[in-house]
């Protein structure tokens, strides 16, 4: 049974819902209107700015934690 | 122009001797047989993670981006930031997507997306309009980068008349040309870790020093415009300047890794794992962009634009002579010289990258498929070398002869051509649902209606789309790229039914470990 489950990941490797957390990044800076204002600003930096500077580290937090969550599909 | 500047020039000098050096010496870099295409053309499939970190970072972060993105900033504010979303909505689909297309590609020993296409889909001709969009797609792209070595040499002051004030950038690209030639895709691999080093260090350097002379950066956004800071509101009836924005972040991000030089970044890496930890890693580059975007912002506090010593360069090469003033007026002349070398060093890994990519298009789809069907290994990569040559030499005459602004709406354009293969490639690694004759159809009408809007447009990138009373301002690419998998979809049923379904020669199986 075991061994049936493996053969058939092998050839087909299935759907996985950590792969939505990598829709997050993208819906938190596609539509401007969220964020397309000057407060709060941090160390003089207006808001539009820092807070898509933010999400470029918060995006590589999210895609290392479904590469390390995935990762033993791949192997 | 003003006085040469010795210090920068002679840092700058050396720093690009030992790249030269660099390049050369790559051919023995985990060797291989360099009268394959796949070792010429594809480094052997052969790079690890950091490479292909490295590589990739070089590739794709051109140094026409990091003069291009923030001259958009220092001369319209707010929208040039859409790079970040962007590059933010990219490394989803290079995680999920490309995996498979690596790893069909390794089965197959396919080397360009058109190969791939091919084998697929069953469909020469399809694979022709792929290859020929990538090829039309990539020679502006190269030639722009030779920009981004002529505003920093003219930086250095150096000028001259008539050929003369040419002659900087004949010897630069006599030298990517020659080591492109002789090493490959080893070559950019190995002096991207140099350039990479020096450009992450100009950036952080200034983000960090030019603040610190300036008084923080709450001083530099009170000196910025507040028509340039944010986005424009939009009016009634139109979304105005946010769907720009989001349309150019979403096409843009959709486009880019259709790229040949995307695509033979990614072949060169040595398994899916190294692809899906780039997706991670890669925003390192992308924090970068952001971070130098706001160099224009700087370039605008410390008035750059107004002072008279920089009144030549910004007459000759624009905005995009923002960063290179910026960097004049800020640091001292030996880090001018490494900032400037990373610039041009910069501007070849992706041109050497480019070219190898464009040759690989010629060499395997069109003469392979079309002039000649069985080379030996050996012939096939020496007509992939000069091929590389050749491309680079149309590069170079397009930019010493064709103004650059002809370049600069050329590569615009390209986005908008390279995008109409998504239905093929992208799309073609999950699933051979489409009929390759209807995505032959879809790709010529995505091309051309986005000639046309782009020509409607008044040769700019954005259309303003009029639905229901209403006008959506937008990217063309994904305007037309909708368009063209509307056309596929239709077709697809018609032309299965006159033709049957041809022969897919890839197995579910391939695409994953």
């Amino acid at each position: 049974m075991s061994e049936r489950n493996t053969i058939q990941s092998e050839s087909r490797p299935k759907w996985n819902w950590w792969y939505l957390i990598l829709a997050i990044q993208g819906l938190a800076v596609i539509w401007p209107p969220l964020y397309n204002r000057a407060e709060p600003s941090w160390i003089g930096i207006p808001f539009f700015y820092w807070y898509q500077l933010l999400w470029v580290i918060l995006g590589a937090v999210l895609t290392a934690v479904v590469y390390f969550a995935t990762d033993h599909e791949h192997r | 122009m003003a006085e040469i500047n010795w210090i920068a020039l002679i840092i700058f000098v050396v720093l690009f001797a030992f790249i030269t050096y660099l390049g050369f010496a790559a051919a023995h870099w985990r060797k291989g047989d360099l009268d394959q295409l796949h070792e010429w053309g594809l480094g052997g499939r052969r790079f690890g993670t950091i490479v292909t970190w490295f590589l990739v970072g070089g590739d794709l972060y051109t140094a026409y981006t990091f003069i291009a993105v923030p001259a958009l900033a220092f001369g319209a504010g707010a929208i040039a930031f859409f790079a970040v979303p962007y590059t933010i909505i990219i490394y989803p689909i290079l995680f999920l997507a490309f995996p498979r297309l690596w790893y069909v590609c390794h089965k197959h020993n396919y080397i360009t997306p058109a190969d791939f296409v091919r084998g697929r889909f069953d469909n020469r001709w399809l694979a022709l309009a792929v290859t020929i969009t990538g090829i039309v797609a990539t020679m502006p792209y190269i030639a722009l980068q030779l920009v981004g070595i002529q505003v920093v040499i003219g930086a250095m002051g150096i000028s001259g008349t008539g050929y003369a004030a040419d002659l900087p950038l004949v010897i630069a690209f006599v030298i990517l040309a020659a080591f492109t030639y002789s090493s490959g895709l080893r070559a950019p691999a190995s002096i991207a870790i140099v350039k990479d080093i020096l450009i992450y260090a100009t950036a952080f350097a200034a983000v960090i020093v030019v603040p610190m002379e300036m008084g923080g950066f709450g001083k530099i956004f009170a000196a910025v415009p507040p028509a340039k800071l944010l986005l424009a509101v939009p009016g009634a009836n139109t979304t105005g300047s946010y769907s720009v924005y989001a349309t150019l972040a979403l096409g843009s991000a959709l486009a880019l890794f259709l790229y040949p030089h995307s695509i033979t970044g990614i072949l060169s890496a040595s398994s899916g794992h190294a692809i899906r930890r780039n997706a991670a890693m890669l925003p390192g580059y992308s924090f970068m962009l952001g971070l130098l975007a706001l160099v224009g912002f700087f370039a605008i506090a410390a008035g750059v634009g107004t002072a008279p010593e920089y009144a030549a360069g910004f007459k000759q090469f624009g905005n995009n002579f923002a960063v290179p003033a910026l960097f004049l007026h800020s640091f001292p002349s030996w880090f001018v010289g490494i900032a400037f070398a990373a610039i041009g060093i910069g501007a070849l890994v992706p041109a050497a990258i480019m070219s190898i990519a464009a040759a690989n298009l010629y060499t395997r789809n069109i003469h392979r498929e079309f002039i000649n069907r069985n080379p030996t290994d050996k012939e096939e990569a020496q007509m992939a070398k000069w091929v590389s040559l050749i491309v680079k030499l149309g590069a170079l005459i397009f930019i010493l002869f064709v103004p650059t602004q002809f370049a600069i709406y050329l590569q615009l354009l390209g986005g908008i051509l390279i995008i109409q293969t998504l239905p093929s490639v992208l799309i073609g690694v999950y699933t051979r649902w489409f009929n390759g004759w209807a995505l032959l159809f879809g790709w010529a009408g995505g091309t051309a209606v986005g000639i046309w809007m782009f020509l409607a447009a008044n040769w700019t990138p954005n259309y303003p789309l009029p639905f229901a009373g209403y006008t959506f301002p937008g990217y063309t690419a994904l305007y037309t790229v909708i368009l063209n998998l509307v056309i596929a979809i239709v077709l697809t049923p018609l032309f299965n039914a006159m033709s049957g379904k041809p022969v897919d020669a890839t197995a579910t199986t391939d695409y994953h470990a």
